[in-house]
């Protein structure tokens, strides 16, 4: 599926839009951190939770668990909440 | 080894990224290179004194999850660790925790090359054997329900997040560890980590609070002196401390200082070579605690017996009206024959104090905020 990725991880991905895989949100951010090192701890925490100043939407719906299930042609964004400094 | 250096080099880590500052060795010209990491968070940047040439930063964003680079080339290039500092899952029930950043970077012995250890907020201590690429966190502190207990929740912590800081391995002995916690006390391990002991007797705490609670204890740093690893220095929440091995009482040796002034701050910094002399920069502990240079008249302080005495330091500083806060990796001092002082402070300047704080000068200014700064003599 098609994922969004925001400016500030594009150091790791090299491009706004990338393609990545994966049934779940979980599973997508796995794939994620196979191709681009590093990213998932960004995004992600050991607990398992989305850091707290990330959000991500799914077709446009803001989701936060992630064992949200995916469907291949869903759209995923990265996004940076309104936060952080 | 007392060659001369050719250069030194400064390492600046502030709230919005961070600067190495290159100067020749009469510190008298200094070439700005950065920003390095415009925009992260870097709380602490050390370098590898066993090789001279590999940095570490700690970094993290408003937004991005906290993790650490490595250059191997004085910060031309950069590389992310393959695993930073991430706790375990606790295998005995605890609650689990997730870093929020690692705050303070220490280069393991010189005997073991590779080794750095890095503590955390909240306080976790960590280990790499690989120079920093993978890390490994120390179960018998990260998980152990004691020390869970005297690192209390995070509103105990300072208010940047709880800390574990001063991370101290004894030049004469890798297995000896010591560390402190804002807040939970100072520790210390005689076996690499794997088991510790408590030195807080003699420290005070907060009026009203109960000293032989640990949890209560406030260590802002601790430091081991080159030259005599027997003597360890503290600046404390609650005063300026200096403990003698194998004695396990701290003395309050902040009581020598001017009453207006008081003994609290944050950075402590130790010579190089002669163990009798420290310096610190005291803040404004009273009132609010408003953490300022007090009065406004910002100043070091040195001793140079043992604590005794303190004589004040401010040539070429601000006379007033200089409302400096001075964090407590913000401080620190070369090794060169007459050991120079540098400080960063939060409103973005950063001073050097030559001849051992004998007279200041600024290095630069409109840094962003400072959260550290690092000294190293480059051959």
């Amino acid at each position: 599926m098609k994922v969004l990725v925001p400016g500030a991880l594009r150091s790791y991905t090299g491009a706004s839009h990338v393609e990545a895989a994966g049934d779940t949100l979980h599973a997508l951010f796995a794939d994620l951190d196979h191709r681009y090192p590093g990213l998932r701890f960004r995004v992600v925490d050991e607990l398992q939770q989305l850091r707290p100043n990330m959000r991500v939407f799914v077709n446009g719906l803001s989701v936060r668990h992630l064992d949200h299930a995916l469907q291949p042609d869903d759209f995923a964004a990265i996004v940076l909440a309104l936060s952080g400094g | 080894m007392n060659s001369s250096p050719t250069r030194l080099v400064l390492l600046v880590a502030t709230r919005k990224g961070a600067w190495l500052f290159h100067g020749d060795a009469q510190r008298s010209a200094w070439t700005v290179d950065g920003p390095h990491f415009l925009g992260h968070n870097i709380t602490h940047m050390q370098i590898d004194p066993r090789d001279g040439r590999t940095l570490l930063a700690a970094a993290k964003t408003g937004h991005l999850g906290p993790t650490v680079f490595r250059s191997a080339d004085l910060g031309r290039t950069w590389k992310e660790a393959r695993q930073p500092p991430a706790f375990d899952k606790p295998s005995n029930h605890l609650p689990a925790r997730a870093v929020d950043h690692t705050f303070w970077l220490t280069p393991g012995h010189a005997s073991e090359r590779g080794s750095w250890y890095a503590g955390t907020s909240p306080q976790g201590l960590f280990r790499s054997e690989d120079g920093g690429i993978s890390w490994t966190p120390l179960p018998a502190v990260n998980d152990d329900p004691k020390f869970r207990e005297w690192m209390g929740t995070v509103q105990d912590g300072t208010p940047d997040g709880p800390k574990l800081h001063s991370i101290i391995v004894d030049p004469r002995d890798p297995a000896h560890l010591l560390f402190g916690m804002s807040g939970g006390g100072v520790h210390e391990s005689r076996d690499a980590g794997r088991s510790w002991s408590t030195l807080v007797e003699g420290m005070q705490v907060v009026e009203g609070f109960d000293a032989t609670t640990v949890t209560f204890h406030d260590p802002h740093c601790v430091r081991i002196c080159p030259s005599n690893p027997d003597r360890l220095y503290q600046q404390n929440h609650c005063g300026i401390y200096r403990l003698d091995r194998p004695g396990t009482a701290w003395q309050r040796i902040g009581r020598g200082m001017p009453a207006e002034v008081g003994d609290i701050g944050f950075p402590m910094v130790v010579h190089p070579r002669d163990a009798d002399t420290a310096w610190v920069f005291p803040m404004d502990g009273t009132d609010v605690w408003p953490r300022t240079s007090p009065a406004g008249r910002p100043a070091a302080y040195v001793t140079r017996d043992g604590g005794w005495t303190w004589q004040r330091l401010d040539q070429g500083l601000p006379q007033q009206q200089a409302w400096w806060t001075v964090k407590r990796q913000a401080m620190t001092a070369d090794t060169l024959p007459a050991p120079a002082l540098y400080l960063g402070t939060t409103s973005g300047e950063l001073w050097i104090g030559q001849d051992g704080g004998s007279r200041w000068a600024s290095i630069a200014r409109h840094l962003p905020e400072i959260y550290a700064v690092e000294v190293a003599e480059l051959q």
